[in-house]
């Protein structure tokens, strides 16, 4: 039994799930929460968005449970920590080719004298690996042989997708009291609440890609392999955790910060008013990078000065990117905080305030019974809104290096190392094109939910941009 | 008017204040000016007298608030504090540790950033107003719905990408400009035309979106529906009632942005290779140059409130139920 | 001018559906009537009952979804319906001129005045060319509508002019076409009562000067007596009767209509119960195979369960029942109560809370650094006595300060100067902490039923908030039972404390807020405006809870109001007050029969009665309200007073006693 190990991002991953897992219980029970959930899964563009979503998120979380693997085990050489994604893909992890090769490609991507049987040393494309290592002639075999594989992941896709839908659509039967053929006709025609056939189409769409992926990922080097021979698709996936990360955790972060001192600002007005307009107007005028930039540069003086105090590159790669999400946080919770302010605002002058005040009710029950329920719906806008950005965000910084840390996977660093590649001739274009799909899907996803969550809670709510 | 900006002024002080205090903090506090000193020189094993020659070389090796030793005034003025922050407010920004002067070196790099930025916020203004006035006027059919869908992809897509791709197609594919570099005078459009497009396309979807949404609740207020009863075609509802009204917040939000045009972008300038303040701010980065990016955030502070008085007194010039007292 | 007699507009079988093709909400059925040129025709119905949407369908001006899905609108001989959409521009603002409910958003607020009358000039009087007539065009029509200082005003924008200027303008808007029929929708509802007065005197001049057909859509019977020559009666998106006004005034025939009339609140219904309308208007998403009124009426016979009701009678002088209508009906009386005089003397436990020389004040600043220059005088040293088991009436136009006066007795706002004392204890003088003992005497009502509970909690949380709050129930089920027994006494079924409030109508609300007022066994309950929100037949449930509440249980109200007519039915005493202070104080029959001050005197005439025979024997007010911030010097009242002299200009006059309860501040009756 390998040990566990928690990094910091870890935890509070789990307990924003755990917290997630508690807003849901708590919003089933009341209708102005529930009601608003339920129009977004029954909107179309709502529910592909959410499996897509959810989709990113359990590869996100099957990144986030790590152990320490057997030193023992070749395999795991020179590895300090592992997740369980990189037990699974063990194979793309561990298949490193010398440099370069092309998506699909059998041989490197650069030149290399070999060295043939004769003694003739000659500079040609040599065979890779593991890539295409089980064709015998990739002349001849190479196109049937990528036909067939992909045939066979189409399959697999529709194999894993037939027996999902079979399961869920029997728990709904189930619980809808429905005949099981009723149902799928119901569902075919869309005559369900919850637009299911969109649902499962998405399904479909993404376990068919994930099929073709997975079976050509046996054979191949999907997206190719970047400099030092690593798999490309493998980076894109693990990337997958830091742009969560980036997304969520900020958020979670500031809210504490935000909805106290925005609640406290416009219910107690007078000098507590002005003392948090004064902070958050001090710290919104630094503009934003330079803060980060400063913030993280201070920290990697303090890191390089105690080098001791962090004990492994991982470890170490975890407090910096937990550090950008703080860092994020400051620059971001101010927006979130005007507004509750001005909600507050607003609110603490409505008649049913005033009668509570009648009834004697002391500020901080008035402020969690009747303020806080009021603006929840602004917070999970603000959560939801924010997501995409910070996502987008974390690339910019990546790139500019006050990101997260250079050995950390991060489509911005996938992308700040492609500005070499592209200036090669001729050019690696594999690596940027790899993380701007993953990121653009995931980006999208979140916008297109994000307003369909907006539209559901407040249409009139504007988004400040 | 003149005693409303004296006194936005004046509550500017504090605030500039707190950011002095807040960065000092960061950049002394945290960590020590050795620290500093050992982390440029980046070698292992420093000797003390190279840290002593480096902070003396660049001021560092004054006390952090209070001098002791000196004596007079100059307890306080022969710091740290009083030298690197306070000295800020006069704007004398004293020389970057590479040992330029920051001030020239602004005073230098703020034209090139100028020649971007202003071109892509108004041609950009033009092209948004423009396509969210159309995306209003079709509003509830299929060119709104997949106007707003295009919008949403556009903004979905990184700003990285759209340099890449923009500099691959235009410049490496069909070479129809430098992909980057810079030259003073006239000859700096053909640099500068591949930057303010990508620019300008790059801020398409959410600023389109944006406007969409200004106008569209405009346009179901009351004094629409009075324009409609009088009998006015549903053009000049949209252009004379609906744009008049919608333009107080699109220009108060432009006018806050003003003064920050002078930073420059940091990454479209650095792609581009364009000598502004933004790639200046982004190699004092990577070189570590603190001295640059205090002033930097200063300035930027500065530029943040200057923005602030300048939006609330364009209140006054669109809106005629705002008064300034 | 056109004929006198001739029809200008005709609405034949008009039907408009709201909402989806699916599940459509029928907002008209068959609406069918006429108007006359020189006729005005008062639309006269509840709100939601289909009134404002058909003047959107005539102007073909329906919000994004609404259809005409039948029926006709013929202007002269012309069909409306068929125009194309640029044809219809014409039409709208030129022979058809409309004014809305809200003159305070109706108008552009970054275009000047002039440039928004120069705009329908422009478009649809091709009699003045160039820019230099239609220039002095608009200023006529500026002039016409009444408003001073013509030139001035035309070069100023919406927010420096009052409600009733605006909606001066707004009639001057639709009058620069010269329409052949003006449709008014609730043109004076937002304005206070002596405005109201000003506006109708001013359509009922600009009408006889130009002959135009009006369409008067109303929900006060008394605007209709003062301004309209025929009325059609709306219910459920169906007209349900059609009368002259005369003839309906006298003797209305629908039981919905004669219903409407008996639960006014009035003076000689001040010992009976009113008559209420129970229940609520069904919504217009099903399809009606019955009459639409048939759950509330009380007259229903075994037929109405059964037969659609037919028109009886002509077309512009008939109802829809199926009922005969019987001339002889009786005058319906009512159980006569008894008005319970010794409730002073069983509950004395009350205890008389009185307001002297209470004074707020909100600082106005400016200059470079705030300083306070001002204040804005809300309220300006009033003296008030609360008698156990009886209403004192605070009446005034809005901005008078009258909400704010009660927030004050309450210490929800923390009075400038002054003195608040409830028994023996100065409430004014307490602290937060030690007031929150006293807060269960003391209790509130409000005017708007939406924002009056928080929408996420449940009606029992709402309830039982103050027991909660003063520790006076400990466990759940005491609460459970309190809770019910509460809803109970308004009129409520057990079940609606597992509810939210958004379930309920307005008039359902209005008495949960009560109920939760009720919780704490106050004494002093301030009523602030509570059935101003509500349709007058709701109006009428919720006056009779309040006033059985306090007969049952000796309360004593403050009630906050603007309707004189609700003063004159609920109230023993009356304070009226005008810009923060109270010009004339006594009890009902002193003041309303016998009022003394100028201002008593106009507002009281301003108030439209529900009568057309009525005859004003007093010239409103002119002019609008002073800004409480800056109030005139001497008496407040001067500018606007019909009997001001010299010494006015200077001195406010002292308090005149004229009886042991009437009290008048005006220097006229000080000689």
């Amino acid at each position: 039994m390998p040990e566990m190990v928690f990094l910091w991002t870890d935890i509070l991953i789990f307990l924003l799930v755990a917290l997630v897992l508690a807003f849901i219980n708590y919003a089933r029970k009341r209708p102005h929460l529930s009601r608003p959930w339920k129009q977004v899964f029954s909107s179309r563009i709502g529910i592909s968005t959410l499996i897509i979503l959810l989709f990113y998120i359990a590869i996100g979380l099957l990144d986030s449970v790590h152990y320490r693997p057997d030193v023992n085990d070749e395999k795991n050489k020179g590895a300090d920590m592992l997740s369980t994604l990189d037990y699974i893909l063990s194979d793309l992890r561990l298949n490193h080719e010398k440099t370069y090769s092309a998506p699909l490609a059998t041989h490197l991507y650069a030149r290399e004298n070999v060295e043939s049987d004769t003694g003739v040393t000659t500079r040609e494309f040599p065979r890779l690996k593991y890539g295409g290592a089980h064709l015998d002639d990739p002349e001849k075999d190479y196109y049937l042989d990528l036909f067939e594989k992909t045939v066979i992941g189409i399959l697999l896709g529709i194999a894993a997708w037939v027996i999902i839908v079979m399961l869920m659509v029997s728990w709904l039967a189930v619980n809808s009291h429905l005949a099981f053929t009723e149902l799928i006709s119901h569902i075919r025609h869309r005559k369900t609440e919850i637009p299911w056939r969109t649902a499962f189409i998405t399904l479909l769409v993404i376990s068919v890609i994930a099929g073709i992926l997975y079976n050509l990922s046996q054979y191949y080097h999907v997206l190719g392999t970047d400099k030092v021979g690593e798999d490309v698709l493998y980076q894109a996936l693990k990337s997958i955790r830091t742009g969560l990360l980036i997304g969520t955790l900020t958020t979670l972060v500031m809210l504490p910060a935000a909805i106290l001192l925005g609640i406290m600002a416009g219910y107690f007005k007078g000098w507590i008013d002005d003392v948090i307009q004064y902070t958050y107007t001090t710290l919104n005028s630094i503009p934003g990078v330079l803060l980060i930039a400063a913030a993280i540069l201070m920290m990697q003086i303090y890191m390089s000065n105690h080098e001791a105090d962090f004990t492994s590159v991982t470890e170490r790669a975890d407090l910096r990117l937990l550090f950008l999400c703080l860092i994020l946080g400051v620059t971001s919770w101010t927006g979130l905080c005007r507004l509750l302010r001005a909600e507050t605002f607003k609110l603490s002058e409505l008649d049913y305030v005033q009668a509570s005040r009648s009834f004697g009710v002391g500020n901080f029950t008035i402020i969690f019974k009747h303020i806080l329920p009021n603006v929840v719906h602004i917070v999970l806008i603000t959560v939801v809104l924010d997501f995409s950005g910070l996502v987008l965000a974390e690339a910019v910084l990546s790139y500019v290096n006050i990101g997260v840390d250079p050995s950390t996977n991060s489509w911005g660093n996938m992308i700040n190392s492609a500005r070499l590649e592209m200036a090669r001739e001729p050019i690696v274009w594999w690596s940027l094109t790899a993380s701007l799909i993953f990121m653009f899907t995931l980006v999208l996803a979140a916008n297109l939910f994000s307003d369909v969550v907006r539209d559901a809670f407040d249409p009139r709510l504007r988004s400040q941009s | 008017m003149t005693a409303y900006i004296i006194r936005r002024l004046l509550y500017a002080l504090p605030i500039l204040i707190g950011v002095n205090i807040f960065t000092f903090t960061l950049f002394f506090v945290v960590n020590s000016t050795d620290d500093m000193a050992r982390m440029h020189l980046g070698v292992k094993r420093v000797t003390p007298e190279a840290v002593e020659h480096w902070k003396a070389e660049r001021g560092y090796d004054r006390p952090l608030l209070i001098n002791s030793e000196a004596s007079g005034l100059d307890k306080i003025t022969d710091t740290i504090f009083f030298q690197k922050s306070v000295n800020l407010f006069v704007f004398n920004f004293g020389q970057s540790d590479s040992g330029r002067d920051i001030l020239y070196d602004i005073s230098q790099r703020m034209w090139p950033s100028l020649a971007i930025a202003v071109p892509v916020l108004l041609v950009g203004l033009l092209v948004n107003i423009t396509f969210a006035l159309l995306i209003a006027f079709f509003r509830a059919t299929y060119i709104d719905i997949w106007g707003v869908i295009l919008c949403v992809v556009m903004m979905s897509i990184s700003g990285l990408f759209y340099i890449i791709g923009g500099q691959f197609i235009a410049g490496k594919l069909l070479h129809l400009v430098p992909i980057s570099g810079y030259e003073t005078g006239w000859s700096a459009v053909k640099f500068l035309i591949l930057p303010v497009i990508i620019g300008v396309i790059g801020g398409i979807g959410a600023g389109t979106r944006w406007y969409r949404t200004l106008f569209l609740e405009e346009i179901n207020k009351d004094y629409v529906r009075t324009a409609r009863a009088k009998g006015l075609a549903e053009q000049f509802i949209l252009f004379r009632h609906v744009f008049k009204n919608a333009l107080i917040p699109i220009l108060t939000g432009v006018v806050v942005i003003l003064p920050l045009l002078f930073m420059g972008s940091l990454i479209t300038e650095s792609f581009f290779g364009i000598p502004g303040l933004g790639s200046y701010t982004i190699d004092a980065i990577n070189n570590q140059d603190f001295a640059i990016v205090r002033a930097m955030v200063f300035l930027g502070s500065v530029l943040y409130i200057i923005g602030l008085i300048l939006t609330d007194i364009s209140y006054t010039f669109v809106d005629p139920r705002v008064r300034l007292s | 001018m056109s004929n006198e007699q001739s029809t200008v507009l005709t609405v034949k079988d008009l039907s408009t559906h709201l909402g989806s093709e699916a599940k459509p909400v029928r907002a008209l059925d068959a609406v069918s009537f006429e108007v006359r040129a020189g006729e005005t025709l008062a639309l006269l119905g509840e709100s939601g009952c289909g009134k404002s949407m058909t003047a959107l369908s005539i102007m073909r001006l329906l919000p994004a979804g609404g259809r005409i899905v039948a029926g006709n609108v013929i202007l002269h001989d012309q069909s409306i319906l068929d125009l194309t959409e640029s044809q219809m521009r014409n039409i709208r603002g030129g022979r058809i001129g409309m004014i809305f409910q809200e003159p305070m958003t109706s108008l552009n607020p970054v275009m000047t005045i002039g440039e928004q009358i120069l705009e329908s000039v422009r478009l649809h009087d091709d009699t003045v060319n160039g820019s230099q007539q239609q220039k002095k065009r608009a200023l006529q029509l500026l002039k016409d509508v009444g408003i001073p200082d013509i030139e001035r005003r035309f070069k100023e924008y919406p927010h420096q002019l009052s409600g009733g200027m605006k909606q001066r303008v707004m009639i001057a808007i639709a009058l620069a076409g010269n329409p052949e029929v003006l449709i008014a929708d609730e043109p004076t509802t937002a304005l206070d009562v002596t405005i109201q007065a000003q506006v109708l005197n001013l359509l009922k001049d600009l009408q006889k000067k130009k002959g135009m057909a009006i369409l008067l859509i109303t929900h006060d019977l008394g605007v209709v007596a003062e301004t309209a020559d025929r009325i059609a009666v709306m219910y459920a998106g169906q007209i349900i009767e059609q009368a002259s006004v005369n003839d309906f005034f006298s003797a209305p025939k629908h039981p919905y209509s004669q219903k409407l009339f008996d639960s006014l609140p009035s003076r000689h219904k001040r010992h009976a119960a009113l008559a209420m309308i129970e229940g609520q208007v069904p919504a217009l998403t099903k399809q009606f195979m019955v009459c639409r009124f048939l759950d509330r009426c009380e007259k229903r016979i075994t037929e109405c369960e059964t037969n659609m009701p037919p028109w009886q009678g002509e077309d512009k002088n008939g109802f829809r029942c199926l009922l005969e209508y019987k001339k002889s009906r009786k005058k319906k009386t009512a159980k006569v109560k008894q008005e319970q005089q010794q409730i002073a003397a069983t509950q004395a436990v009350a205890e008389k809370l009185s307001l002297s020389g209470l004074k707020v004040h909100f600082p106005i600043h400016k200059g470079i650094f705030k300083r306070t220059v001002g204040h804005v005088k809300a309220v300006d040293g009033i003296d008030l006595q609360l008698k156990p088991g009886k209403t004192l009436a605070l009446v005034g136009e809005s901005g008078c300060g009258k909400t704010t006066a009660g927030k004050a007795l309450l210490q929800l706002i923390k009075p400038t100067g002054g003195t608040v004392s409830y028994g023996e204890v100065q409430l004014n003088e307490l602290t937060e902490k030690q007031m929150r003992g006293h807060r269960r005497d003391l209790q509130i009502i409000f005017q708007d039923p939406v924002s009056s509970m928080n929408p996420r909690m449940l009606v029992e949380d709402i309830i039982a908030e103050g027991l909660v709050a003063q520790k006076i129930v400990n466990s759940r089920e005491e609460r459970q039972k309190i809770v019910a027994d509460l809803l109970d006494k308004v009129g409520l079924p057990a079940e609606a404390a597992q509810r939210y409030p958004h379930e309920f109508s307005g008039g359902q609300r209005q008495r949960i807020c009560i109920a939760r007022a009720l919780a704490v066994n106050p004494q002093v309950i301030v009523c602030d405006e509570p059935t101003s929100a509500l349709d007058v037949s709701v109006q009428a449930q919720i006056l009779n809870l309040l006033k059985s509440l306090q007969e049952s249980m000796g309360l004593s109200y403050l009630f906050i109001t603007h309707d004189i007519s609700v003063v004159s039915y609920l109230a023993h005493e009356v304070a009226v007050m005008y810009l923060g202070k109270v010009v004339e104080q006594g009890t009902i029959e002193e003041v309303l029969d016998n009022p003394m001050h100028p201002y008593t005197k106009s507002l009281l005439a301003s108030v439209p009665v529900p009568d057309p025979k009525y005859q004003r024997t007093v010239v409103p007010l002119e002019g609008d309200l002073p800004s409480p911030a800056n109030p005139p010097h001497g008496c407040y009242f001067h500018p606007r007073c019909p009997v001001a002299r010299q010494q006015c200009h200077s001195n406010y006059p002292a308090n005149r006693q004229v009886s042991d309860t009437h009290k008048v501040a005006c220097i006229e009756l000080q000689q």
